[in-house]
């Protein structure tokens, strides 16, 4: 190795210390901004709780209230969601790209269900589906459905025209077209999209806790809200941004392994 | 020489909304086996239609493409070597047996011989990304051989090169189809190209095409394409043709 490489590298080691120091600070001075402020009373400490506070919190939830199944209950929900989601979400992408005249037909039905904010459905989601955790994948599945099927069927239309052209020139079937060349094309789309449809699946999780459940952090929240106690919602918060983190990170882990092979 | 092919009279209009567009005006001529035919013409002439035609890929409006041969098969060779990304070298190779499922044993072998042949042999595993914009035009045309088509039918397929590897990888492609005894038509707008390759050179005019003139190339000796440009009717030729060409105007 030469001296240039070296000191190349060592740059490169040095700028991946240095922005993550950064950030593990940032993370330390929000904390303690957070406590100082709250202790000194110079923010609300009943609204806006503080850092020891949550934690306390969520000790308190964990040994009286069973936060572990709370978590549970909403990762379960989010997961049946995800893979119904991106299940359907394939099928009915494929079943838009195979036939366009029904696409043409259907389009502006879809862009009235896509402008349609998925919340106002809420009570009706509830009454057809019943209070129960239908209604809760239910909504998610109406949030992450219509950008799984966007993203999937924009992925179809996103192939090299010169492979389609190729593949007629071969005669091939629609078919053949879409299993040679349609699908393994776009895979990258696909995976690609996952990281989209894990945040939407989650934001519909919650929503649909917040509507109906007697279960899950979505619960917990409204829960803490109904009973005035803001050190839950504030805890609820928290695990939330730990839990979507971690499926963000999941999801990216896994497209890092499907794209590798 | 057998007579492969005739076209007569062919006429191609396009309909939309607002009007009606003739793309060709009656063409006429003939494909004979081994021969290589190049059609040239200013861009938006039509070239690919008539490509996209014979290749059963578009509907003629009128006019008969009369086979002298049963069964004849045509090999289509694109603009971009429109390589699939996620297949091996191989697999590359063999896409059209699988699409037409005849992946015979001994279409597999040819396949396979035809890649060691061109210096595809130690790549068979590798993936498009990884060879050079030769190998993939080669591979793109072992790809087309597989199918041991009657007519090769190249559509501007050196368009997208540099000049000089256009003119290092058409000679490549020219002695692969050669040795091969292929019949070929071309489209290109590169009169060069036009010469330097061919054993007749088809002239059209500019929409609605119809056939300016054909010329049969006479050369001193016939060696390769790159060799050819220094034959002695080479400008002959090329005055012809660019006259030909610009005339149009």
């Amino acid at each position: 190795m030469t001296k240039e490489h070296l000191s190349y590298l060592r740059k490169l080691k040095k700028e991946k210390f240095l922005v993550f120091t950064s950030q593990i600070l940032i993370m330390i001075i929000f904390l303690f901004l957070w406590e100082f402020l709250s202790n000194h009373k110079i923010i609300n400490p009943f609204i806006f709780s503080s850092p020891s506070k949550v934690l306390s919190t969520i000790k308190d939830l964990y040994l009286n209230y069973n936060l572990i199944s709370h978590i549970m209950t909403t990762l379960k929900e989010t997961f049946i969601a995800f893979i119904l989601g991106i299940t359907l979400s394939f099928i009915i992408a494929i079943i838009l790209n195979e036939f366009k005249l029904l696409n043409k037909i259907i389009d502006p039905y879809l862009t009235m269900l896509n402008s349609l904010p998925k919340v106002a459905l809420g009570p009706l989601i509830i009454i057809i589906a019943g209070a129960n955790q239908n209604s809760i994948i239910f909504m998610a599945l109406l949030i992450n459905l219509i950008v799984g099927i966007i993203n999937i069927y924009n992925g179809f239309n996103n192939i090299d025209p010169n492979l389609i052209i190729l593949f007629k020139s071969l005669k091939a079937s629609k078919l053949t077209t879409l299993l040679k060349l349609t699908i393994p094309a776009s895979f990258k789309t696909i995976i690609c999209s996952l990281k989209l449809n894990i945040s939407m699946t989650l934001i519909g999780v919650i929503m649909g806790e917040f509507l109906v459940s007697t279960k899950g952090i979505g619960y917990l929240i409204i829960y803490g809200t109904q009973v005035f106690n803001l050190n839950i919602v504030m805890s609820g918060i928290v695990i939330l941004i730990i839990i979507s983190f971690i499926l963000y990170k999941l999801v990216i882990f896994i497209e890092k392994k499907l794209l590798n092979n | 020489m057998t007579k492969l092919l005739s076209i007569n009279n062919l006429h191609k209009v396009y309909y939309s909304k607002n009007n009606a567009l003739e793309a060709i005006k009656d063409i006429s001529f003939d494909i004979n086996e081994n021969e290589f035919i190049t059609v040239v013409g200013p861009s938006g002439c039509g070239k690919s239609t008539l490509l996209n035609i014979l290749t059963d890929m578009e509907n003629l409006t009128s006019g008969t493409i009369t086979y002298h041969i049963p069964n004849l098969k045509f090999g289509y060779m694109l603009q971009s070597d429109a390589m699939l990304d996620w297949l091996n070298v191989f697999k590359n190779a063999t896409i059209g047996l699988d699409i037409k499922k005849i992946k015979t044993a001994e279409n597999i072998a040819y396949t396979k011989n035809l890649l060691e042949s061109y210096g595809l042999k130690d790549f068979l595993n590798k993936y498009p990304k990884e060879l050079s914009g030769g190998m993939r035009q080669r591979l793109a045309l072992i790809r087309t051989l597989a199918l041991k088509p009657d007519i090769l039918v190249l559509d501007e397929p050196f368009s997208k090169l540099d000049y000089q590897s256009r003119l290092k990888i058409s000679d490549d492609i020219y002695k692969i189809i050669k040795k091969e005894k292929k019949t070929v038509l071309m489209v290109t707008h590169n009169i060069e190209e036009a010469i330097c390759l061919s054993d007749k050179v088809i002239v059209l005019t500019k929409r609605p095409c119809t056939i300016k003139n054909i010329y049969e190339i006479k050369r001193e000796k016939n060696t390769s394409p790159i060799k050819n440009h220094q034959d002695s009717n080479y400008s002959y030729y090329y005055n012809l043709i660019w006259k030909d060409l610009t005339d149009n105007d």
